[in-house]
This record gives C-alpha cells, structure tokens and sequence, in this order.
C-alpha cells in the first residue's frame, strides 16, 4: 500500500515565510493567555494545598457539598464535578496552617453530613507549600539537564550545531504551545501535566531527528542541490512515516481521550496538542532554524550556495 | 564456531568502528557473507528465543497468581511493583523538626543547671534558655565558684558574653556547640526513621516503604492502608510521655488570668463527650519539672477494666524507671500526679501510697482501638522531635482499580488497533512488526518486575511514548525498504539496505531520547522519575526488538525460506 506517492513534491520549508507568522502568532497566543490568566493554575501539586476526591453511592447535588463545605467553614473549598455521576473533587487552595488537621476536619464533617448517601473518599491528596516548590525546581532542573543532553548529542551526531539548535528551538515551541493549551482550555497544570510535557519532548525530538537523518543522507547523494531543495525532498521522503506514525499515536491517544476515564483527561488534552505541534514543528520550526543558520550564521554557506 | 561469534556479535562491523557502517555505502552480496549469515541465524534464533522466555516466564508471577509452588521455587517470582496511584495506598512526606530536639536538649541542660546552682549554693537570678539553643543566667557570689561549675560540667556549652551588669551580679550567654548541635539534629532524625519504622512494624502493614528522603524528610509509603487518620495518628504522634506533679497551693483561677506562679505551667485535660462530640477542656496547673518520662518504659499493653469493661493501657517500668517511680510516689503521697501525653493531661491521679513494682495505667475514655495504638506508640517510643506531615497523598482502592481498569480497556483496544493496522497496512510484514511490537511490551514489563521498579501513572505515560517510538521504528525500517525496493531493488538488498538507512535513523532518535530519559532520572523525583524509567527500559527494549528481532525475521524468511516477493 502506498499513502503518499513517491514523486510527491510539496514545498514545505518554501512555505517558512508564512508558517514562520503562524508559529509567531500560536506562541504569542500561548503566551499572551497564560501572561493574562497570571500564569498557569497550578494544581495542588505544585501550590500546595488539599484535595479530596469523593464519591456517593446515591444521588447528590453540587449545591449540597457546597452547602456542607460552608456550614463547616471552608471558604476556601472549591467544589467540582468529576468523571462519573456522583463524584466531586474538592480543592482547597491554603499554603498556611495546618492542612493536615484541616484536610481531616473536612473528611470527618463530610462524612458526618452524608451518612445516608455512604460518602467513599477516593483520594486525599495534603501538599505543603514547600514540597510543591521544590518540586517545581527539580523538575525544571530535570528537563533544562536533559534540553542540554539533547543539543550535545544533536549537535555532535550532525557535526553541526544548527541542527540541535534547531532542534531545541523546535522543542521550546511546542512546550509553550503546549503550556498555551494547557492555559486556554484552562487545565490545572499537576504532576500528570508535567509528564505530558516529558512525553512531548521524546516525541518531538524523535520526530526532528527522523527528518535531519534524511537530510544529512540526502546531502551527500545530492551535493548540488541547495540545502532549501534537500529539506524539501527529505520531508516529502519521509511524509509516509510521518503520517503513519503520528496518526498511529494520535490514534492511540484519542482512545485514551475517549476511555481512559476523567482521571487522565487533561492528561490526553494536553497530549493531543502536543502530537500537533511535534509534527508541525519539525516541518515549519526546526528545519527553517537550520536553513537560517546555515545561510546567515555558518561558516559552511559555500555549499549551499 | 568462531566465525558464527562473530557474525552473531558484528553483523555488519567488518571494518572498523561501531559507527563506520554509517557512512558505508551499500555493502555488495558475497558468498561469504551469505554463509555467515545463514550460520548466525541459528545462534540469533538461540539467543533471541532464550531473551523472549525468560522476559515471558519474568512476566508470569504478574499475570496469573496460580503459579504452581515449583515454579516460584526455581523462577523468580517478583510481581510488577505497582505505585500507590495504581494500587492505592498512602504516601507520606514528613519533616523532623530537628531544631526542637535540640531546643529540649538545651532545656534540658538548663533544668540541670538550674539545680546544680542551687546545689551549690551559687546565688542565681534568672536562667532561662534564649531562642533554641542558647541560655542566658544571672548569677553572684564569688566568681571562681560558678566559673568552676560551668567549665567542669557544661563545657558543652561555649560561653557568648559574660559581663558584670553591676550589683555584684553577673550575666553569662552560653550557647551550644554548633557542632554538638548538629549530632543531635542528625540523631533526632535517626531516631525519628527508627521510632517510626518500629511503629509502622506494630501495626501491620504488608510492605511498608519507609526511607529516609534529603536530610530532614522521611518518605513513607503504605501500600493497601484501609484507614489512613488512623495511620497518621499513629506515626505523626510525638508520644511524649512525662509524669507531673501537680500544684496544690497554687491559684488556678489566678494562673488562668496570666498570673502563673513561677515554675509552673498549665496543660489541659481534653475530654470528649462520646454522645455530643463536644470537647472538655479541664485546666491543671502542674510543676513544670519533668519526674519521668516515657523512656523508662518497657512495656505498654492494653487490658480491660474489670468493673467498668473499659480499655487502659498499662505501663511497666524498666528496672530504673521502677525505682525513680518508686522514690516519686513515697516523696509525693496525696499529692496528684499528672500523666501527659505531648502536653495533655491524661489523668491526674492521687498518689495514696508508695508504689513499688513498677507498675502504672493510663485510663481515659478510649475505644480499644485507640488504646491499641496508644500502647504501640508508647512501646515503640517517642519521637526525639515533632514531625510535620509536609505531603500526603492517599488513594483509595477504589479509585486505583478504576485506574488500572480503564487504562487496561484503553490500552487493549489501541494495541488491536495498531496491530491490525500495521496487518492491514504492511500485510505480511506487518506481522512481524507486531511481533516486535508485543515483545517490545513484555520485555519492558519483565525488566521492570525484575529490577523491581515501579509502576505509576507517569509510568504508563512513559510506556505509550515507548511503545510510540517502537512503531514509528517498525514504520522506519518498512518505509525504507520500500523505498528500496521501489527503486529497483531485489528483496535481500532492499533488507539490507532498508535496515542499514534505518538504523541510523532509529538509533539517532531512540539515544537521543534516551539521553533525556537518564538525565531525567537522575535529576528528577518522584514522578518524573517513574516517567524516566519506563521510556528508558522502553528505548532499550525497542532497540532490540525493532532492529534485531525483525531484521532476524526478514533474513528467516528471505534467506532460509527463499522467499522472494516480499509482502510488504
């Protein structure tokens, strides 16, 4: 079976003074919304705090676990419908005091008022304000590390610098373009959310680094092309692997999406734009990068001219 | 015999380095090559065949329970380990306030000086202990006598100030050796990770985690935990024991509006109404010194009331704690001894007679339950210093089931899909790309159980990258031998030169991100750890099955079978 013919010849990086506005724009918007809702809204994870998940074996309004919330005095509480029929999450976003009382206070009280309904806590989750933030620094430093790692090895395997630089801006667009998502549909950014994050880095350097490969073939066997004409038959040679596999793994993750249960729903949200932006990225951010550096910073340029 | 070793280790690495076959281009057919390639085959179907069972009887103690007893006797029978988020449980940061053991050291030292002034007969104003580990006195008299006191037995602390505030009266700052200060921080925490450990061992809990986490944090994970205020009760509780006496003479109504009498102090019995729920608080006005305290126990049971049917718990003295309890109760007759637990007051008991044997109770309205754990804390001892529970995170069984079971239909569906798909797609090739596909999975969930890793949510999150990469490897690799063969190319050099063109390509992306994945490891915590984990026992995994295992499946069915279409 073939799904792209093999004279295929769409010019792609020809494309890069357009695209280069609509990748400008996307990461303006990601931006612009995460600087307009003062950052992402972190989970308990991150900024400390409670969280209860409950369920109840009966019927039970959200007004009701809000009422009991407030009767017990928990201003704070913000109460939320989650996944099935009689299930909540409760947040409770306080960085002072002791959350351990106060998380115990909630889950006594709560279980007192609805007796009848047999409360079942699900989940209890008490994250103090340090531990978040220490989380926060370490998994920074963890993927600046690895950032780094990525551009060296790239960088060496491709005798180049460009390439990992190209790479690596690539893989800065689609983490805040992801991040920009995760800001519009207004997801609480957890620990779940930072693996996406980690999940899309593998992804989009897979991704670049299958088409550099071709490219750095496609160099040696045609030496008198420009560099422009090799991007654009490596991409068209590898447009049937492209499309294979992110529509096999997008694929994947919308079944995730459809039935993975609400647990990993923001998780598969974040993920499904994350596999868009790997893909497009390569095509329309990495390998315009290395294009530019090739022909304005590189000493290299005769080749290519 | 030789020559198969080598073909079997170097496939292709002829001439020189491990990378040279890169920049080779295409290797013509020889006899010679093809002979030792049929050989090789042999020995890889041995050594590929001997990985896939052993990966398989790895992963069988995780899918059935219903091994026969022979078998977990010769084969290793580790499950996949699942995290707390998967199988429910709770997981506990805490914080050892190590600065409060050295605070109480210092006042410890302060009491004793107090006395030995006294004992001395050196003429002292106030000492009292500044911030956590200073302490500050005022005495008079002839200067050699306390200087002698100080120097002979408090050389533990180091002299801040000394200076003559007039009046014959001298004031003196001590403050504690900063080193000395740091062996008690560090042995408050040990103590803490011991004490805590032997509480948890108490209750019964089946394959408890408890570690030591950075300095001061102790990370606790209790799988399966059914009630977990119960649990926290139990390890976050001081359990500091001590025996008061109380104040006779002194006013409480007056120390109640601030006007304590000096070296006094009031703590509070806490009684709860078991029908309304309202809590009682009754005021004692104690002696501040401290008679005893729990560390002269040797045992604490619960027992049951004979008249009244309700739980105590009873404590029995070691042999100096018999003694000093002993001397306690003959010095102290009628008067009321206080029992106190971090700072409430239990009971306070008047003391009609002597006591000797070394025999006490606490009573209070428990439940057996909670006279059960008040007996294990207090056999188990007390904490050196409070701790802070700084993270907790618990998950219902419940809930983790749920997990598993969606993930389960999520990812059983996309695996049916991907494999038929790569069936409907490469036809007969994509056969073998399951094959590489499935073993890729089991080898990476065998590794896992083997090595004893664990299983997350981030983990399965790591899992799907894996497996992503592994068919993007397989669609590599057919995709170019496609092109090969598109371009004129017999089937075996199509093989040969698809796999070639590939590898590269595979190797390049799958290092790369396993670079990531080990820096992640080593710098990350907790979930961006179970993340790590599973991509780079994934990568590893996918290398060898995407590569080796299909490569050897095209050359089976090329080379041995003849096959000369290829149905790809």
């Amino acid at each position: 079976m073939e799904l792209i013919r093999p004279d295929t010849r769409f010019d792609f990086v020809g494309k890069r003074k357009i695209t280069i506005w609509i990748s400008a724009a996307v990461i303006l918007i990601s931006l612009g919304s995460i600087f307009l809702r003062g950052g992402l809204r972190y989970g308990v994870d991150f900024a400390g705090g409670i969280l209860l998940q409950i369920k109840f074996s009966k019927t039970v309004d959200i007004s009701e676990v809000r009422n009991a919330l407030e009767a017990i005095g928990s201003k704070d509480a913000m109460v939320q419908r989650f996944g099935g029929e009689n299930e909540f999450l409760i947040r409770v976003k306080k960085t002072s005091g002791d959350l351990e009382e106060m998380s115990k206070t909630i889950q006594t009280s709560l279980q007192g008022q609805f007796k009848d309904k047999s409360l079942e806590i699900r989940r209890a989750e008490v994250v103090g304000p340090k531990v978040g933030k220490d989380l926060k620094r370490k998994a920074l430093w963890a993927v600046g590390l690895s950032f780094l790692g990525i551009l060296i090895y790239v960088a060496f395997r491709f005798h180049e610098f460009a390439y990992g630089f190209g790479g690596i801006v690539a893989l800065f667009h689609d983490i805040i373009v992801t991040y920009g998502a995760i800001s519009i549909f207004n997801l609480e950014y957890s620990l779940s959310l930072l693996a996406v994050i980690l999940t899309i880095i593998g992804f989009s350097i897979n991704d670049t680094i299958v088409i550099f490969d071709r490219v750095r073939e496609n160099i040696k066997k045609m030496r008198k092309e420009d560099l422009e004409t090799i991007f654009n038959v490596s991409i068209n040679e590898t447009l049937g692997r492209t499309i294979l596999t992110s529509g096999t793994v997008m694929t994947v993750v919308l079944i995730l999406f459809f039935f993975g249960g609400a647990v990993i729903h923001d998780f598969t949200t974040a993920l499904i734009v994350g596999l868009i932006t790997g893909t497009y990225s390569t095509v329309y951010v990495a390998s315009p990068v290395v294009l530019f550096w090739e022909r304005n910073v590189s000493r290299t340029k005769k080749r290519n001219r | 015999m030789l020559l198969d070793g080598l073909c079997l280790l170097f496939p292709r690495a002829k001439k020189g380095s491990w990378f040279h076959f890169v920049s080779l281009p295409a290797v013509g057919r020889d006899v010679e090559k093809e002979l030792c390639m049929l050989r090789s085959l042999k020995w890889k179907f041995v050594l590929y065949a001997a990985i896939s069972l052993f990966a398989i009887l790895l992963l069988l103690p995780t899918l059935t329970s219903e091994l026969p007893q022979w078998w977990t006797k010769i084969f290793p029978s580790e499950k996949i380990h699942l995290g707390l988020d998967l199988q429910g449980g709770m997981h506990l940061i805490l914080e050892v306030e190590s600065e409060k053991a050295v605070e109480s050291y210092v006042e410890r030292i302060k009491n004793n000086l107090k006395d030995d002034l006294k004992d001395r007969g050196i003429p002292a104003g106030k000492v009292e202990r500044e911030k956590k580990d200073q302490i500050i006195l005022e005495v008079s008299g002839e200067k050699g006598k306390w200087e002698k006191l100080l120097s002979e037995r408090y050389s533990i602390m180091q002299e801040l100030s000394s200076s003559e505030i007039g009046g014959g009266i001298w004031r003196i700052g001590l403050v504690l050796d900063s080193k000395q200060a740091d062996h008690i921080k560090k042995n408050a925490i040990d103590q803490a990770l011991e004490t805590i450990r032997n509480r948890i061992d108490q209750f019964g809990v089946s394959e408890p985690e408890i570690t030591l986490q950075g300095t001061d944090r102790i990370l606790i994970q209790l799988p399966g935990i059914k009630d977990p205020h119960r649990a926290i009760n139990l390890i976050g509780r001081t359990a500091l024991l001590e025996f008061k006496l109380v104040d006779e003479e002194g006013d409480i109504e007056a120390a109640l509006k601030g006007n304590i009498p000096e070296g006094d102090i009031i703590l509070y019995q806490r009684s709860v109404d078991p029908k309304t729920g309202g809590v009682k608080k009754i005021p004692y006005l104690l002696k501040e010194k401290t008679l005893m305290t729990g560390e002269v126990l040797k045992d604490a049971r619960v027992s049951l009331d004979s008249q009244f049917h309700e739980p105590y718990v009873a404590l029995e003295f070691d042999d100096i704690g018999a003694k000093l309890f002993e001397q306690i109760t003959g010095a102290n007759v009628k008067k009321r001894l206080a029992i106190i637990l971090d700072n409430n007051v239990y009971s306070a008991p008047v003391i009609q007679e002597r006591i000797a044997g070394g025999r006490a109770q606490i009573t209070g309205r428990f439940d057996t339950k909670e006279a059960g754990d008040l007996a294990i804390v207090l056999r188990a001892g007390a904490l050196p210093a409070p701790v802070k529970i700084i993270e907790e995170r618990t998950v219902g069984p419940s809930l983790g089931q749920d997990s598993i079971q969606k993930g389960m239909i999520s990812t059983l569906i996309s695996a049916v899909l991907v494999v038929f798909f790569m069936i409907f797609y490469y036809r007969v090739s994509g056969i073998i790309a399951d094959v590489a596909l499935i073993l890729n999975i089991v080898l990476t969930l065998a590794t896992l159980a083997i090595f004893r890793a664990t299983l997350t949510l981030p983990g399965i999150a790591g899992l799907v990258l894996s497996v992503g990469m592994a068919v993007d490897a397989n669609i590599l690799i057919h995709e170019r031998i496609k092109e090969e063969l598109r371009w004129g190319k017999t089937p075996r050099a199509a093989i040969d030169q698809g796999y070639h063109r590939a590898f590269v390509t595979i190797i390049d992306s799958n290092l790369t991100t396993l670079i990531a994945g080990v820096l992640l490891y080593q710098f990350g915590t907790g979930p961006v750890r179970g993340f790590a984990v599973t991509v780079c026992i994934g990568i590893l995994a996918n290398i060898f099955t995407a590569v080796y295992i299909t490569r050897w499946i095209f050359d089976f069915i090329t080379l041995k079978l003849g096959v000369k279409r290829l149905s790809i």
